[in-house]
């Protein structure tokens, strides 16, 4: 239609005025305090206990740990999903909580933990939801929304990234795991965001599609300026496609720094309770995580 | 055009972050074009289905104790076309008029509007609560509203059902407790299986029937049974005037609850993931609570509890038409209404001149499909 292919002077990379000056945060988390809130007079433990830690603009931060470390939890507050107790956040400078949630919902795109889908909707219906924070609205509800032509070339382009635009007229119902995954991928792409919050977006993914989400997710970093934080529990991924890792237990910080500065045998052993083994990834030379193996049994 | 960007804030990045879509290949949009409702899909559907509903009701005027040739139907409506001439007809010597205007006409017109309110308060419910068995009636909320207008009644209000304002009112108080228990327990843990749902549905009926067997067994014997029958789901033939205040109330909530179909498309996603994409969540599900407890007990205060037809419209016109709630909202409606109109005009004629409540037809129809869904389709139901 119109204005789509919109070229910008300077491209996305170049840093701004204020970046210049000093870093630009995408995320600056202080001394973050959460629970859920229970009903009885007596008080849960906390999910989350005293986080603090920034997220740089185009940066991949991966969150890793154990079940039931808080890594889900604490996405959760980053969209805004949940209040914390104690502490703040704030997104691009602004306090989160002065945000509405539409504005968030233009600035954070969101993918969820997999959830099965009910209702049959069309993946490619499924992707244009990712523009509703786009369109207008007024103020008898959420209009009609027809959707523009801008509106199907973006989600066009994130079904393409994503690939899933030959699944475009298959019912999300009638998807595998991994399709749906991708779906809800490329939904918060259509966003057309500058910050992802992935959790565990590699789950339900065949090698390939594994692969292909890092490098897509990678490449929209060094094209857009993309800020992406994920949680995942597979450390090698992590490694190969984060720029720095933040690895949590029982709600605390343990490590946050590079890939080599968290992945060490002591701090995993320590964490996770259980040996690995650590070496080199053989072409990229970030670290790699081994499960130790049976023992041989010597008839070799 | 500008695309969009994190604008406002006042000096952040994000102001230069704005996104460009890659290279641009050659008609981009057709393949979400080709998968999405368009204008005339919309259009084309929803005509089809109007048509549908005239043709069914013009066959509910015609089929009863005494059948009226079609010819004659459109003599006596094209005859009158103004409610002054409609009530006058009731005077007029004319046998087949009076039939046909003083009591098969307002209660097809009744139908049509039941069936319409039950079938989008089952879509609006099936997609806040995220489950494709939610229905007024499974989840009890018909029942509490039944209880409510019971409660009315024991104290006095309206002598029949329809006169009195009163009677919606209570049945609205009801339905929304029946409404709010439910959803509290839907959503009370992360995901409650579907099951806890239809169980808390089951609960709910059994202790609201017990409250409404014990109103009606302390009221005197004739009222009881006028509330046995209304109770099992029953139309009756409204006078007009009566019709046009139940018409204006529900088209009022009918276009009210509409006006959320956008919202609930995002809503079908998850909670979560409906706030994600900005949408306030909060506000919905009140709109949506009140405005189908509202037409609940509107709905239950004219015709009783009349099952099912929240459960099987919705479920069938998405199998049919796809999910999106812009055409599946009037869709369902437009069916909801034509399928209640016909199960009406069945409950007529099947043993005329005795009449069977229509709340039965409904429910042996519902019931072989709920349990169909419930066995074979359990996959779809997570």
């Amino acid at each position: 239609m119109r204005g789509v292919k919109e070229s910008q002077p300077g491209g996305g990379n170049e840093p701004c005025a204020s970046c210049l000056v000093q870093p630009c945060y995408a995320y600056e988390v202080h001394s973050l305090r959460f629970r859920y809130q229970s009903t009885e007079s007596s008080s849960r433990p906390w999910i989350l206990d005293d986080i603090s830690f920034q997220v740089s603009q185009g940066e991949v931060l991966g969150i890793v740990g154990p079940n039931g470390s808080g890594k889900t939890s604490l996405l959760k507050l980053l969209a805004r999903l949940a209040s914390p107790q104690q502490g703040g956040i704030t997104l691009f400078e602004r306090d989160l909580t002065e945000m509405g949630q539409d504005e968030i919902a233009r600035i954070v795109g969101v993918v969820p933990q997999d959830t099965p889908q009910l209702f049959p909707f069309t993946v490619a219906e499924t992707v244009l939801m990712g523009r509703f924070p786009h369109r207008p609205r007024n103020r008898w509800g959420n209009g009609f929304g027809w959707e523009s032509g801008e509106d199907m070339a973006i989600a066009e382009d994130a079904m393409r990234t994503m690939d899933v635009a030959h699944l475009a007229q298959r019912a999300v119902t009638d998807l595998s795991g991994g399709e749906r995954q991708r779906t809800m991928i490329a939904r918060a792409l259509a966003q057309t965001p500058n910050v992802m919050l992935l959790d565990e977006p590699t789950a339900f993914l065949d090698l390939q599609h594994q692969v292909e989400i890092g490098s897509v997710l990678c490449r929209l970093k060094e094209e857009r300026g993309l800020t992406v934080v994920l949680i995942s529990h597979d450390l090698n991924l992590v490694s190969q496609y984060c720029d720095r890792l933040l690895l949590l237990a029982e709600g605390q910080v343990v490590r946050l720094g590079t890939p080599d500065e968290v992945i060490e045998p002591l701090v995993l052993e320590q964490v996770y309770q259980c040996q690995v083994l650590i070496d080199r990834h053989p072409t990229s030379g970030v670290p790699r995580v081994t499960l130790p193996g049976r023992k041989s049994t010597g008839n070799k | 055009m500008k695309l969009p960007s994190a604008t406002g804030s006042p000096r952040s990045c994000a102001d230069r972050l704005s996104h460009e879509q890659g290279s641009a290949p050659p008609a981009r949009g057709s393949v979400v074009q080709g998968a999405i409702l368009t204008r005339s899909r919309l259009i084309l559907i929803l005509g089809l289905l109007s048509l549908t509903a005239v043709v069914v009701s013009l066959m509910c005027l015609h089929f009863g104790a005494q059948s009226i040739a079609y010819g004659e139907i459109f003599r006596v409506l094209m005859g009158v076309m103004t409610v002054d001439q409609i009530e006058a007809g009731g005077g007029s010597a004319d046998i087949t008029r009076t039939i046909l205007l003083q009591i098969r006409l307002p209660r097809v017109l009744l139908g049509f509007l039941v069936g319409c309110s039950l079938a989008s308060v089952g879509v609006v419910l099936q997609a806040l609560l995220r489950n494709p068995l939610a229905d007024p009636y499974v989840l009890g909320v018909s029942s509490g509203a039944a209880l409510g207008a019971a409660v009315g009644v024991l104290f006095g209000a309206g002598t029949t059902f329809l006169a009195e304002a009163a009677l919606p009112a209570c049945g609205f108080a009801g339905g929304i407790v029946a409404l709010v228990i439910v959803y509290r327990m839907a959503t009370n843990s992360e995901r409650l299986p579907i099951h806890s749902l239809l169980l808390t549905g089951v609960i709910l009926n059994a202790i609201f029937s017990a409250l409404i067997m014990f109103i009606t067994s302390i009221l005197d014997p004739n009222r009881s049974y006028g509330m046995m029958a209304w109770l099992m789901g029953t139309l009756t033939s409204p006078t007009y005037s009566g019709l046009v205040g139940v018409l204006v109330y529900l088209s009022i909530s009918l276009i009210l609850l509409f006006g959320q179909v956008r919202a609930l498309n995002i809503l079908a996603l998850g909670e979560d993931a409906a706030r994600s994409l900005g949408v306030d969540t909060e506000r919905a599900k009140r709109s949506i609570f009140i405005l189908t407890a509202l037409i609940t007990g509107a709905v239950v205060s004219v015709s009783g509890m009349i099952g099912f037809i929240g459960m099987v419209v919705p479920h069938a016109v998405r199998l049919a038409i796809g999910a999106d709630h812009r055409l599946l909202f009037p869709a369902s409606a437009l069916v909801g209404g034509t399928f209640l109109m016909g199960a009406d005009t069945m409950a007529r004629t099947l043993i005329a001149p005795t009449e069977v409540p229509v709340g039965i037809i409904t429910a042996l129809v519902g019931g072989p499909f709920f349990v169909y869904l419930l066995l074979w389709r359990k996959d779809r139901l997570a």
